[in-house]
């Protein structure tokens, strides 16, 4: 077993998102990652800070890589891609002797060194990886169409995420296939949802989280899979605010992919939280099985009419299975 | 020795930041100058005649002129001192203009180097020696490698004009990109039909021999003698018996191959003639698809072929060819958009690029001229044309503009309402590149008579939707004339990929000695003066492989490049550079590094009668680099005229002045 | 953008300090925007803009501060990276909006109102207890925002998934004064003009 890696759950997932941050350690302690937590962690400043004062925003983020630095992690982890792409940004500017300057001012002691920061997706999809992930899945999601949601900044700006295609991120449709489910190609995959204008600017949030859930609608998606506390928030908990503004009525679920994960690797529920999200999981994973119980039942037809033809029989008209028209 | 020296002040060139009588003024003091004087344009006529009567009147026997840079006009004076019967070796050039007036306002000390650099000539000339060069035959025939347009009518042009011209092209048929186009613009005619007899000329004139399916594999020799190599790859088809008859396609099993010649928007066979016009009109087998090639069955196409022209078991061949000049004409390729994630990074079937558009424009493509979807073979009602897909895009590496995107794009769009009168047309674009004769009337024909939709701004996102009659694209782009978010939900979408440089230019350019740009295009020897020239005598440009060029451009520049062969090669015997090596065999020690190291393979080592050896220079090879001269232990190896004592003249000439400047 | 009552003077209305300030600050090469809009295209939030991100862009190119920083715009990015990732000059546009926000702060604009709000309280909460007390913080906005009831809706679905907690999560250590400190830091330095 390696040494630990540096986790920084990050604000919400003490908070609004917990079950992120439940599912997210349940799963590395399932695939053998080993997780300690940055002690004494504090806030990165997220999108307020950067938005104030990037020296400000620097030295909330530095002191947190600090931190990690004296308990001895070379490499942080974090779930929320807000977090991440704090700590990054930070990170990388600290490159720059003036900015570092400035930040240390604020700090009142030396800045960190170099810190290489990822997201547990990242981690998850490099170090596990997709066939690591089906080796340990137990309860496979089949039939589960899910819409792979990675949000603005998971992958974006490229030269300061370096990870995955900032326009057609991957790494989540291959864990999930991984799992047994049916991925959609989901093409608002990177859209922003309205981040944190939920509060100051609400009917902007609903517009915008109202184009993806209706996109995600029109693929035929069971579920959106979420890898950020912030759209999680607002497809989910804001949804009712988002249907109201839109006239619409979609009562789609939006897990986090670590739950889903979770769910095929086996994991008891409470390991899950899976009870934290506002609109259920269950209708969808319902609707999944009986798809596939339909599916089974026409493979199972099919076979027949193949004997049937075998033996000599004209074969019998086959009712169309709808569910496998293709997605609109 | 009796020298002159004339100082030139290039109008105000040279003359704003540099004291050009008191240069003229110094060099009279410099030893074996007899005569120094400034003069107002030395290259003018007045100025060359200048220079011819002092040589004679003052019986000169060596001249400095302080001018510009040697690349600009060393060759007018060198003239001008043989005219008046000096050696023409016995010239030499001070660059007091690039050298030292363009790159300091500083008076004083620009007119203090010019000085200096005089001196350094003088002082060179004083130990220059006359050199007589050879003179050599030369092959009276020409290579031209690329088979497009331009290749094509260089090679039409240069045996019109009686030399033997060897065509060698890549593909299997000669015909470039513009054998896959519609029509063309500004006047639309059919692409084809202007280009195809040009093609059958090519194929039938018996001075011009075609390697189609072949490559070159290495050059060597000098301008009027070029030895070239030219893989011929195996078609398994011997082209000598093969009719082009066509019966191997009609039976050949292997039918879901993409059909490189229709851009892979549709499927051909294994065994397959290209096109219906091409030249020459004969089979290929693609050995990846050949069921027989592959799995060892099948044979269908040996069984059927009447002639027995199939051969599975041939191989490639190379064969020799003695040349007097290359012409380059290898063209283009086109800007991979699968790498824009943007526009779908070619997930989307019914976004294409402008050439697969060509080929479902043309009559002759895989839908016989009617505009359908690669997806469902539905009519689209609403096209969307963008712009500078992979070009003027810092982003990709793509900064320059390829020229002709916005002019094809405008004939597309004209004909797509042409072919589909109830269709709407959208063209995204950033600045509309019309400036060829009658092109901005063609885009204002597009936009004013065609009800072409111009919009101002690029597209930021190309995704699928659902639409009333099955999906959808949606672009969403900018229009900045607005400054609004503009959506159109599209049937199809049309890329106006950028050019690139020729797959392979790079290394083409390396095996022909000639240079090429960060983006692959070749690099002429002048971009205003010498635009067909490389900086390799005998090597010549045609066409887009020099830039992203249009078809009356690229012909221009061929009918241009095999002007200069012709020239060329016109005369029966060329002279060689005289500044080559020259071994001192009494001080060469057989050590071999200079063999070693030239990479002209200039050098021989020749075995005397009591085994030891010799290093030998085979003049008409040497290249003059000098790599071997300084590689000699011994310094038994000089090139000639900037022998060891030349340079070091200058060099004590340089320190002299330096340290008289310092003491001061 | 709303046409101005009359023509702009563009050798006077030119302020090329804050040219050269958004450049520094922003470390962006502003001159190689070409104006082709494709930022516009792919902002989320164009509709809600009142200037288009790329005429922000050829606002700071002419130097028009006052336009540049009184719009609301800039308040309303949400740094979503889609304009700097497909930028074809490389800009990283997202970059320049916020530089110029801190820009539109320290003049003293605020023309989206609720968005300050939020975001000061935001920054007052990781101030007071070195993490975001998230209750707190829509309690705090509720009160300021004029409009107390907008989320109240949401309480009871937070409150029965346990989502609602009612004392702030603080770091047990030395982050929360340490986090107080790089505030109590960064108010003195505005403060003297730093
Ligand atoms: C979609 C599209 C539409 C266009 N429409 C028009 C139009 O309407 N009007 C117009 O004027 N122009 C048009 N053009 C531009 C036109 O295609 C070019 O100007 C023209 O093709 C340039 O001719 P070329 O011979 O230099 O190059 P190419 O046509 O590219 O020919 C080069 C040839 O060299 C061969 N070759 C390459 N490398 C090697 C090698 N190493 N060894 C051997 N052979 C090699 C290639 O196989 C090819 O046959 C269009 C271009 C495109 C992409
Ligand atoms: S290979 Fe034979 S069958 Fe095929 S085209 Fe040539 S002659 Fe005809
Ligand atoms: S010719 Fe037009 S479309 Fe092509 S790169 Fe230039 S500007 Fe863009
Ligand atoms: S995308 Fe870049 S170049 Fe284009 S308008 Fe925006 S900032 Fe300017
Ligand atoms: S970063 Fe800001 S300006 Fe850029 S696209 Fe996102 S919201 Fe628009």
């Amino acid at each position: 077993m390696s040494a630990p890696l540096g986790y920084y759950p990050g604000c919400s997932q003490s908070g609004t998102a917990a079950e992120y941050d439940i599912s997210t350690r349940a799963c590395c302690k399932a695939l053998g990652i080993e997780l300690a937590d940055v002690p004494d962690w504090t806030c990165c400043g997220s999108t307020p800070a950067h938005t104030v004062d990037h020296h400000l925003a620097g030295a909330l983020s530095a002191r947190n890589l600090l931190q990690a630095q004296a308990a001895g992690f070379d490499r942080v982890i974090t779930p929320c891609p807000s977090c991440l792409s704090a700590l990054k940004t930070a990170d990388a500017h600290l490159a720059h002797e003036t900015y570092r300057a400035k930040v240390e001012h604020l700090l009142g002691r030396p800045g960190p060194g170099p810190v290489n920061c990822q997201s547990v997706l990242q981690v998850l999809f490099e170090q596990i990886g997709p066939g690591g992930v089906k080796a340990k899945v137990t309860r496979p999601l089949t039939g589960l169409r899910v819409a792979p949601y990675y949000g603005c900044i998971m992958n974006r700006p490229p030269g300061l995420m370096n990870f995955d295609d900032p326009e057609n991120p991957m790494a989540m449709d291959a864990l999930l296939s991984a799992c047994g489910a049916e991925v959609v190609d989901f093409p608002f995959k990177t859209e922003c949802c309205g981040a944190a204008f939920g509060m100051p600017r609400l009917d902007v949030m609903q517009r915008l989280s109202a184009r993806i859930l209706d996109m995600a609608r029109s693929c035929g998606a069971d579920a959106i899979v979420v890898a950020c506390p912030l759209c999680q928030m607002n497809l989910d908990l804001r949804r009712g605010q988002v249907n109201s503004a839109s006239g619409q009525d979609i009562t789609m679920p939006v897990p986090y992919f670590t739950q889903l994960l979770g769910l095929a690797l086996g994991l008891p529920d409470a390991d899950l939280a899976l009870g934290k999200l506002v609109l259920p999981l269950a209708p969808a994973l319902i609707a999944a099985k009986e798809r596939e119980a339909q599916r089974e039942a026409h493979r199972e037809g099919e076979r027949a009419a193949k004997e049937a033809v075998k033996a000599g029989h004209r074969p019998a008209p086959q009712p169309v299975c709808e569910e496998d028209a293709p997605c609109a | 020795m009796r020298i002159g020296v004339m100082v030139c002040h290039c109008g105000n060139n040279i003359a704003a930041t540099v004291d050009c009588e008191a240069v003229a003024a110094a060099a009279r003091e410099f030893p074996d100058v007899v005569y120094a004087t400034d003069h107002m344009y030395a290259c003018s006529d007045p100025g060359q005649k200048t220079i011819e009567q002092t040589i004679r009147d003052l019986k000169l026997d060596g001249v400095v002129v302080a001018s510009c840079s040697p690349r600009m006009h060393e060759m007018t004076f060198r003239r001008a001192v043989e005219r008046a019967g000096l050696n023409r070796y016995m010239f030499e050039m001070a660059n007091i203009r690039e050298h030292v007036a363009w790159i300091s306002l500083d008076r004083k000390r620009n007119t203090q180097k010019a000085t200096d650099l005089v001196r350094m000539a003088v002082e060179k000339l004083r130990v220059d020696r006359p050199l007589t060069p050879k003179s050599f035959d030369v092959q009276k025939r020409v290579l031209i490698v690329g088979g497009g347009v331009a290749g094509i009518q260089a090679a039409l042009d240069c045996a019109d004009g009686g030399l033997d011209v060897l065509l060698v092209e890549r593909k299997a048929s000669i015909g470039g990109i513009m054998s896959k186009l519609d029509k063309t613009f500004p006047t639309i005619d059919c692409s084809v039909c202007v280009l195809g007899p040009k093609m059958v000329d090519a194929g039938q004139n018996p001075r011009i021999t075609l390697h189609t399916c072949s490559e070159v594999e290495e050059v060597s020799g000098y301008v009027g003698n070029f030895e070239v190599k030219i893989r011929k790859r195996t078609t398994y088809v011997d082209w000598t018996k093969c009719t082009g008859c066509g019966a191997c396609q009609e039976k050949c099993p292997s039918r879901k191959v993409p059909d490189a010649f229709n851009e892979n928007i549709s499927l051909t066979t294994a065994i397959n003639i290209p096109f219906p016009q091409a030249i020459p009109k004969r089979a290929t087998i693609n050995a990846a698809h050949c069921i027989r090639l592959t799995k060892g069955k099948c044979g269908a196409c040996a069984k059927i072929c009447p002639t027995g022209a199939i051969d599975y078991e041939m191989q490639d061949e190379i064969i020799t060819e003695k040349v007097g000049a290359i012409i380059a004409a290898t063209g283009i390729t086109l800007f991979d958009h699968t790498r824009l994630g943007e526009y779908g990074a070619g997930r989307y079937p019914d976004v294409v690029t402008s050439l697969a558009y060509e080929r479902m424009l043309s009559a002759s493509g895989p839908t016989a001229g009617h505009i359908k979807r690669p997806s469902d073979g539905r009519e689209p009602k609403t096209v969307v044309f963008i712009s500078c897909v992979g070009s003027r895009d810092r982003s990709v590496d793509r900064p320059y503009c390829s020229g002709f995107c916005c002019m094809y794009t405008a004939k597309q769009a004209i004909l797509t309402r042409d072919h589909i009168p109830d269709s709407k047309a959208f063209v995204f674009y950033m600045d509309i590149r019309a400036n060829g004769k009658g092109y901005e009337e063609f885009v204002r024909r597009a936009q004013e008579e065609y009800a072409v939709e111009y919009v101002r701004g690029r597209v930021a996102h190309i995704y699928p939707t659902a639409g009333p009659d099955g999906g959808q694209l949606m672009v969403r782009g900018a229009d900045t004339l607005l400054g609004a978010q503009v959506e159109v939900a599209a049937d199809l979408v049309v890329l106006a990929v950028g050019a690139e440089s020729s797959t392979g230019a790079p290394e083409l350019a390396e095996k022909l000695h000639i240079s090429y740009d960060h983006y692959g295009f070749f690099m002429e020897s002048h971009p205003k003066l010498r635009p067909v020239e490389t900086n390799t005598v005998g090597i010549f440009l045609a066409g887009a492989c020099q830039g992203p060029k249009d078809i009356p451009a690229s012909v221009a520049q061929a009918s241009a490049a095999a002007g200069k062969v012709l020239a060329l090669l016109s005369k029966d015997k060329l002279e060689s550079d005289p500044q080559i090596a020259l071994v001192q065999a009494i001080r060469c020690i057989g050590c071999g590094k200079c063999e070693r190291t030239c990479p002209f393979g200039a050098i021989r080592m020749r075995e005397l009668r009591d085994g030891s050896k010799r290093a030998e220079v085979v003049e008409t090879v040497c290249q003059g680099c000098g790599i071997c001269s300084v590689t000699c232990p011994v310094r038994a190896i000089q090139l000639q005229h900037f022998t060891d004592s030349q340079l070091l003249a200058e060099v004590n000439a340089l320190c002299r002045t330096w340290d008289e400047t310092t003491e001061s | 953008m709303q046409s101005p009552l009359q023509a702009i003077d563009l050798t006077t209305s030119r302020d090329q300090s804050f040219v050269e300030d958004v450049a520094r600050e922003s470390g962006q090469d502003l001159r190689s925007c070409y104006q082709c809009g494709n930022c516009t295209a792919g902002c989320a939030y164009t509709m809600n803009y009142d200037i288009p991100v790329h005429q922000i862009m050829r606002l700071v190119q002419l130097g028009l501060r006052d336009k540049a920083l009184s719009c609301r715009s800039i308040w309303l990015c949400a740094t979503c990276q889609a304009c700097t990732t497909r930028c074809p000059n490389n800009i990283e546009v997202a970059v320049v909006m916020d530089v110029l926000r801190h820009m539109a702060r320290r003049a003293g604009h605020a023309p989206e109102r609720l968005v300050k709000t939020f975001t000061d309280g935001f920054l007052a909460s990781v101030a007071r207890h070195g993490r975001v007390f998230e209750a707190g913080l829509a309690a705090c906005f509720a009160l300021k925002s004029g409009k107390p009831l907008q989320d109240a809706g949401l309480g009871p679905a937070m409150l029965s998934r346990g989502k609602l907690a009612f004392l702030p999560h603080e770091p047990g250590g030395n982050g929360k004064a340490e986090v107080a400190a790089i505030f109590q830091r960064f108010l003195k330095d505005q403060e003297s003009g730093k």
